[in-house]
């Protein structure tokens, strides 16, 4: 086999942090979709789910700091426009352009030109809001991010750097499909043990919804259980958004750029993340729930932040030390 | 493309034709399209001074300029010449000094040339190539005849939009080039690449690592870095991503560190190395000098060349041609007042409001005075600069720069422009057929830099009608 020259360390990273700043950008599209859709549903003394996304995002002291109410417009500026919210799409969507740019030789043309379009795209809705709706510029990002998702697959070779772009969109993937499981489990959960209400079925098809993954869901479990959805999001293999489909494909990633085989580990990232792997395999949904979901989920989350920690120690950054032995091993 | 007398050219009647056969606003049309294709693909320039990370389109136009096959070959044995007389001048500079000693250019101009680099002498590049890449201006003055207006030797940008444009306008405007032989440019980046990489030493083995050094993404010419570098397929590297030990260059990767063997450096000879040149520069790489004078990596262009970018030194380049290779120059240099001889600077003050007055080290269009469009308070702003520090000032006769048919608004008007062929000297020396013709958008304006309102066509270098056109090169 011809091997590429290895990738430059900053460029890794670059990579690495464009993949996941895209898949957020999505990912929070898609959360405000569909939460716009649910409030049209549901009655109106239930109609205020906007807290609920401020949590997911983990971002709910600044927001506080800057609006206070969660009310659909503050919450709607926070998470799509709002510049200092480094996790709005906006911010996202910057922050993936300005590393892609610092790739662009790395990255394939098309690539490129996608990340700048959905930059400009919703700059441009930022600083003149249009004519297009909120649903329409949501809608589009998300196709935009899917494309993106598919131009990377059909355009750019899966080589080193490739790996680190899936390896960074996986970890993000999974991180938000347990946040939002997290979040939603934890409001819905009195009224799964109490009487249902009727509204119960809408929001759980909304939780789906907002990982894609309502069409497949019924396809597997068909009726809405709170106990299947759990197993669907956390445990399924084939689902591209369902935890453990994400950290398999991170952990096999994470293998193609060390060389190590997976199973075994030379880096503690590896290590870790086969802990995280071996923990997914191993659990089932009814001991989960019994034993506290939310207790699980945290430190679900816990891991795989140390897991993007140890990465960025382990391949990213290049220590003295390092440095002398390499320069007297390689060629 | 006409005549003095209004004729048009022979070269540019087909082009004439097909423009005139469009339909309203067709022109218009495309051109919006190219535009709005530029700011997608993000081919863009960051603007200095503005808010950091300011980027906007250099502005395109769509008609595009044309050069006959005769002339373009004339320029081309011209530009040939000249950078093989420049490069025994810098070699001689950074050697024997012969030159000097033969008294055809005085010391006293070199000594204090600001781009001359002592810490370079006695270096020996690959091959004796210091020039490795070049941006020759050229302009054209009412006389129909062109000049060489700078030599830019040292790290000239604008090549990747000549690549762009042309790209742009076969997306664009298709229509035009029907019925036309149109030398191709897509060639340069192997061009290139080839020249680098004969570069490295032979211990590199088959395919040497080459890399592209850049300042870093918000550099004014980042787009062209990150262009080039993809379309060569090497490594964009800035200088935090290097590392000097035991004078060999590494470059740090997720493998560990390489070894690189050539360094297509797009950062001045200022800011290479803090330990030879600028302490306070965070760009380049400390110890990369040493590397280089140990002959374990190649710098392209080799640094100090920039000694013959200074403009007092290129008056002396048709002397250089007739010293070191004992040929006549083919293209002739703009006649130059030299303010440091007495007799020269005394027509300089005497003709301020005539001529166009140039700081020695400047690029860029800026420390310049242009005489007929000045107020009296800038003159006298520049008679005092001359008095004080003469060696600094060279002064030019204001060229009347041919115009060319520019889209503006929806008319078509002429605007000024000049034209920057780049050189390749590699194994041999290889002009890339056309270049980047910069136009001044403004009416009138002289100053075609794209950071003071100018912008770019294409460039269209006519194949011989006699020869075939290979498009496949």
């Amino acid at each position: 086999m011809i091997s590429e020259t290895p990738l430059l360390s900053r460029v890794a990273d670059s990579v690495y942090w464009m993949a996941r700043y895209i898949e957020r950008a999505e990912n929070v599209a898609r959360f405000i979709e569909v939460n716009l859709h649910l409030q049209l549903d549901l009655p109106l003394q239930e109609v205020n789910q906007w807290q609920p996304l401020i949590d997911t995002s983990g971002d709910s002291e600044s927001f506080q700091k800057q609006y206070g109410e969660a009310t659909e417009d503050n919450v709607i500026q926070f998470l799509a426009f709002n510049a200092e919210n480094l996790n709005s799409i906006y911010s996202c969507l910057r922050a993936a352009r300005e590393n892609a740019r610092s790739v662009r030789e790395t990255i394939s043309s098309e690539m490129w030109e996608q990340v700048n379009s959905m930059y400009l795209q919703i700059q441009m809705q930022r600083v003149t809001p249009g004519d297009e709706s909120l649903h329409e510029l949501l809608r589009g990002i998300r196709l935009a991010c899917h494309m993106f998702q598919g131009v990377t697959d059909a355009t750019m070779s899966h080589n080193e750097a490739w790996h680190f772009l899936n390896l960074g969109r996986m970890m993000e993937r999974a991180d938000k499909t347990s946040r939002i499981l997290d979040v939603k489990y934890f409001i819905l959960l009195p009224s799964t043990t109490g009487v249902g209400t009727p509204y119960d079925d809408l929001h759980w098809a909304a939780v789906l919804k907002s990982v894609s993954g309502f069409e497949m869901y019924r396809k597997k479990f068909g009726r809405i259980s709170p106990r299947n959805i759990v197993d669907f999001l956390l445990m399924d293999h084939q689902f591209p958004r369902a935890i453990r489909h994400c950290v398999g494909s991170a952990e096999e990633s994470l293998h193609a750029v060390t060389g190590t085989p997976v199973g075994s580990f030379q880096y503690p990232s590896e290590q870790l993340m086969g802990v995280l792997s071996a923990e997914l395999n191993s659990t089932d949904v009814p001991r989960v729930i019994h034993s506290g979901l939310h207790e699980y989920l945290d430190g679900l989350q816990t891991k795989m932040n140390a897991v993007g920690h140890d990465l960025l120690k382990d391949l990213f950054l290049w220590g003295p030390a390092d440095r002398a032995i390499s320069a007297g091993a390689s060629r | 493309m006409f005549h003095k007398d209004g004729r048009v050219r022979d070269e540019a009647r087909l082009l004439l034709e097909t423009l005139a056969s469009l339909e309203d606003g067709e022109l218009q049309r495309c051109q919006v399209a190219a535009e709005r294709l530029l700011l997608q693909m993000g081919i863009t320039f960051n603007v200095y001074g503005d808010t950091a990370g300011a980027e906007k389109i250099f502005p395109f136009d769509l008609i595009p300029r044309i050069v006959g096959a005769q002339e373009w070959e004339w320029v081309e044995r011209g530009l040939q010449q000249r950078i093989r007389g420049l490069n025994e001048f810098i070699d001689d500079i950074y050697h024997d000094q012969r030159i000097l000693k033969d008294k055809i250019i005085p010391e006293e101009v070199i000594r204090t040339a600001s781009s001359y680099r002592p810490q370079c002498h006695g270096i020996n590049p690959p091959q004796r190539v210091w020039c490795h890449i070049t941006g020759t201006d050229l302009v054209r003055h009412s006389d129909g005849q062109i000049y060489v207006l700078e030599d830019n030797l040292r790290v000239p940008s604008g090549v990747s939009y000549v690549l762009e444009n042309r790209d742009l306008m076969k997306r664009t405007f298709p229509q035009v080039f029907e019925g036309l032989h149109i030398r191709p440019v897509d060639i340069y980046p192997s061009k290139l690449l080839e020249t680098l990489e004969a570069l490295a030493s032979p211990s590199a083995g088959e395919k040497p690592t080459v890399v592209l050094l850049t300042p870093g993404m918000y550099n004014s010419a980042y787009f062209e870095h990150s262009f080039l570098a993809q379309q060569m397929g090497i490594q964009l590297v800035e200088g935090r991503d290097l590392a000097v030990q035991d004078k060999v260059v590494w470059m740090r990767t997720t493998k560990g560190l390489r070894k690189v063997d050539v360094i297509y450096r797009r950062i001045d000879d200022d800011f290479l190395d803090p330990e030879v040149f600028r302490k306070d520069s965070l760009l380049g790489v400390p110890g990369l000098m040493e590397a280089y004078r140990a002959s374990n990596v190649a710098l392209a262009n080799a640094p100090g060349n920039g000694v013959a970018d200074d403009k007092v030194v290129y008056a002396y380049v048709p002397d250089m041609i007739r010293y070191y290779l004992s040929e006549e120059p083919i293209l002739p240099n703009v006649p130059t007042f030299l303010c440091w001889r007495d007799k020269d600077r005394k027509h300089v003050l005497e003709n301020l409001d005539k001529l166009v007055v140039k700081a020695a080290n400047e690029a860029g269009g800026y420390g310049m005075l242009i005489g007929p469009h000045s107020t009296t308070e800038q003159r006298e702003q520049f008679a005092r600069k001359i008095n004080a520090n003469p060696r600094n000032y060279i002064a030019q006769p204001t060229l009347a720069l041919s115009r060319v048919p520019t889209l503006i608004d929806d008319k078509v008007e002429g605007r000024h422009v000049d034209l920057r062929p780049y050189i390749l000297y590699g194994k041999d020396i290889h002009v890339l057929p056309g270049g980047l013709t910069r136009v001044a958008l403004r009416k009138g304006s002289l100053v075609v830099n794209s950071s003071q309102g100018g912008g770019s066509k294409d460039t269209w270098v006519l194949a011989d009608s006699g020869k075939a056109v290979s498009h496949d090169q």
